[in-house]
């Protein structure tokens, strides 16, 4: 015999089981694949901390739209340059976010973009100079309301 | 046409650092959402974002999912002659937009 009780009980598990159905959907890079992203960059060159500032808001209200900028700390000239700057999310659903290419008419190596964060995580940038050597800067953040999530 | 906002200063002194603003009206559907019924929304994004200077490419960019709706991006260049920037994104679905800036260099 079911209950009154019983029966929201069960209803309510299944809406709620189903809208949970819903999101989990969603995939999350593994460490592997963020290994293969970043070594499809470098071709297996050492990756050096330093010379790279990632500027991102520690705390992050809304993961759909997040401002990063990254500057590298180079010379820009016709000899010495950056060649590109490539911005990861491990936890997003692709590690890759995006990647930027400059060059010696730059003046200036930064730049700026809106992107989306899935989680809180440490995010990274990876820097390629002109002399072929790779450079990072990792921002752990803390996202409240995450993107990819939401559904409509 | 997407609607497209760029940001180029109009006069700039010979060697200048200058700062460019580029901005396009695009939802940036990831691949990775479901609608309501579980059904896949499709990956409809913009790929990619070059910009030239009197012909020359300067700048460019690959997208990804997780760029943000509505793709702004922010760079410099050294303003070395008057002339016509130019800036294209493709993407999904042939989804492509231009536009261009004139510049004078003194």
């Amino acid at each position: 015999m079911t209950t009154r009780r019983d029966f929201l009980i069960t209803a309510g598990t299944l809406v709620g089981g189903a809208s949970f159905s819903v999101w989990t959907g969603n995939s999350f890079a593994t460490a592997a694949a963020v290994q293969d992203a970043i070594r499809k960059i470098t071709g297996g060159a050492p990756l050096r901390k330093g010379r790279v500032k990632l500027e991102v808001p520690p705390l992050i209200e809304n993961g759909n739209s997040v401002v990063v900028t990254v500057s590298v700390e180079s010379p820009v000239t016709a000899t010495e340059y950056v060649k590109a700057i490539h911005v990861f999310a491990p936890e997003n659903p692709l590690p890759n976010i995006v990647s930027v290419y400059l060059g010696p008419r730059a003046g200036r190596a930064r730049f700026t973009a809106r992107v989306r964060v899935a989680n809180s995580q440490t995010l990274l940038a990876v820097a390629q100079l002109s002399d072929s050597s790779f450079w990072s800067d990792g921002v752990e953040v803390i996202v409240t309301l995450p993107a990819c999530g939401e559904e409509r | 046409m997407a609607r497209v906002i760029v940001k180029v200063p109009a006069r700039a002194r010979r060697g200048e650092i200058i700062e460019i603003k580029a901005l396009v009206g695009h939802v940036m559907e990831t691949g990775y959402r479901h609608t309501e019924t579980g059904v896949l929304i499709p990956r409809d994004i913009i790929r990619a974002f070059v910009c030239t200077y009197s012909g020359e490419e300067i700048f460019r960019a690959d997208f990804h999912p997780a760029v943000a709706a509505n793709p702004l991006i922010e760079f410099t260049t050294i303003a070395t002659e008057s002339g016509k920037f130019e800036f294209r994104w493709t993407g999904d679905n042939g989804f492509s937009a231009t536009e261009s800036a004139l510049i004078t260099v003194e």
